[in-house]
């Protein structure tokens, strides 16, 4: 009986966080010329105009492009730290993990603020670069999180064993450590990408006039109405988000499975 | 250089990279704006350099950026424990489920990687005035005109639980799914119904998770503009809108860090608080 209730009560949680999603969806498929209510018809057409807009284009170029560019910096930087806090034994290790994870503890907004405050006190204007250093420097605290956990996992005594039969340090690294690391740098990086491609707080403070990433540019549109054209975005966007990961997913257990862990 | 010492300095050179970014893209630039708050705004648009008060004597004692800062607490204070409510039984759910875990902890967390915006402004498709649930409305005939349900402090909290439900799912299953089941079976066995047992046994080892949650829900929801932006009325501004207005479109930007540092304070107290009594590594389960 009590779990009968349980049960229901986490269908209706299940609902609330799907179906305004699902919604969004249904709408994007709308073929009434507003972006609402009733259904009229089935169509395509949003994303024809979709793929015609230039400005949303180049919303998307602009994203993908600091996507890929935060994810390349932010998981180096991520996988080298995580690489000294798992393997080696690290005197104040639990301080200095706080240090690395301190950008998500501050709020964004106050990062946002000091970050361009203090770049344009040394000359970096509003720009793509303050962009990229924005996003690297938030994105970092989740890689390493995320490849922390991972690395934990791979055994040492593989190592170990390389080197007793004759592999050097470095040897060792790029044909048996990497390899086995590869799923946990691609899991960081993929994170990386998806929290850079969605992030918007700190994108509005640091991203020049005439310059937008997907987020802004929904955001720029929503300040007019609500357009059918939003909504085929966000099913883009939708499909993007939950494709990426899962995706990223299957690489990593098909990369694990033949490397046989 | 001895073998040890080499030894020694490798996880400095590994670590030296992501060390200096976060120093020099976080440490300094905080401490930068700590200065900077104490510099003043001319009439001239320039910022003079120096030490004035002015700035901190109006974020602290204006009633205007007190109201809104109380306004913002409470705010956050009701997103988190919404969200408490309807994550606890949720993850409860999830942990005790006999069916896959893992897929449904995954269901739940697939709109955590949803475009914020996007579930953000899926909200206008639900309540505004063509939304779904007016259409409703006028077809089974219970009103004659579309209600207009948008655009107040309400919207801004249903934006927010939306947004921020998943971490307290999150948090909640972490530790509920590392509590051994068979201490519920003691308790029965011993004599308490199955609802004491919860209440006495699961949910007190539980509260780390909740609390770990909470914490997540409390600072992010208290640290957004957006969501008040797009689902919020012209006097649904909540601290960070003031943040982003000084910055932004005023260009006060001593006023501006003063502001931004005052957030921080209010909210880097009660992560202290968190971190004394309850530390980091919970949170870190349920972020990794």
């Amino acid at each position: 009986m009590g779990w009968i209730l349980i049960r229901s009560y986490a269908l209706l949680v299940y609902l609330f966080m799907f179906l305004p999603v699902a919604v969004v969806v249904l709408l994007s498929f709308n073929a009434s010329q507003f972006g609402s209510f009733p259904m009229t018809g089935f169509s395509f057409r949003w994303f024809i105009e979709l793929a015609q807009n230039e400005a949303i284009l180049r919303a998307f170029r602009t994203s993908i492009v600091l996507g890929l560019l935060t994810a390349l910096i932010s998981t180096t930087l991520g996988v080298l730290a995580s690489l000294a806090l798992v393997r080696y034994r690290v005197p104040g290790a639990n301080a200095v993990s706080t240090l690395l994870i301190a950008p998500i503890l501050v709020p964004e907004v106050v990062l946002a603020v000091a970050l361009l405050l203090f770049l344009n006190f040394l000359g970096v204007n509003k720009s793509f670069a303050l962009l990229l250093f924005g996003h690297v420097i938030f994105t970092l605290p989740f890689v390493i999180l995320v490849v922390q956990a991972r690395l934990v996992a791979i055994r040492r005594d593989v190592e170990e064993a390389a080197m007793s039969l004759g592999a050097s340090p470095r040897q060792t690294f790029f044909q048996i450590t990497l390899p086995l690391m590869l799923p946990a740098v691609l899991a960081g990086a993929l994170f990386a990408f998806t929290i850079s491609f969605d992030d918007i707080t700190g994108t509005l403070f640091w991203k020049p006039g005439g310059v937008e990433t997907v987020p802004t540019q929904i955001f720029a549109m929503l300040r007019n109405s609500i357009s059918p054209e939003i909504n085929a975005l966000g099913t883009v966007m939708i499909a993007m988000t939950v494709g990426l990961p899962l995706l990223g997913a299957a690489i990593a257990r098909t990369l694990s499975t033949k490397s046989g862990t | 250089m001895s073998v040890e010492a080499r030894e020694a300095r490798q996880p400095w050179i590994l670590l030296s990279p992501a060390l200096t970014a976060v120093g020099l893209l976080l440490f300094v630039p905080l401490m930068f704006i700590v200065v900077y708050s104490f510099w003043l705004r001319t009439s001239t648009g320039a910022d003079q350099a120096g030490f004035y008060l002015d700035n901190w004597r109006e974020a602290l004692t204006d009633p205007f950026y007190r109201d809104i800062l109380l306004n913002t607490l409470k705010i956050a204070a009701i997103t988190t424990a919404v969200c408490a409510v309807m994550g606890y039984p949720a993850a409860y759910f999830i942990a005790r489920s006999k069916g896959s875990k893992a897929i449904l902890l995954l269901l739940l967390m697939l709109p955590f990687w949803i475009s914020y915006i996007i579930r953000t402004m899926s909200w206008i498709n639900i309540l505004g005035v063509s939304g779904a649930l007016n259409t409703a409305l006028l077809w089974t005939g219970l009103i004659s005109e579309p209600i207009q349900m948008l655009y107040n402090e309400t919207t801004v909290i249903l934006g927010l639980v939306h947004f921020l439900l998943p971490f307290m799912v999150l948090n909640v299953f972490v530790s509920l799914d590392g509590i051994d089941t068979t201490l519920e079976d003691a308790a029965n066995s011993l004599g308490a119904t199955k609802w004491e047992a919860f209440v006495q046994v699961t949910l007190p080892l539980s509260l780390p998770g909740l609390a770990a949650g909470g914490l997540l829900c409390f600072v992010l929801g208290a640290g957004t503009y957006i969501t008040p932006l797009v689902l919020g009325g012209p006097t649904d501004a909540m601290f960070a809108n003031l943040v982003f207005e000084a910055i932004i479109t005023q260009l006060n930007w001593p006023l501006g860090s003063a502001l931004s540092l005052m957030l921080l304070a209010v909210l880097g107290v009660l992560v202290t608080i968190y971190n004394r009594y309850l530390g980091m590594a919970q949170l870190m389960k349920g972020l990794g």
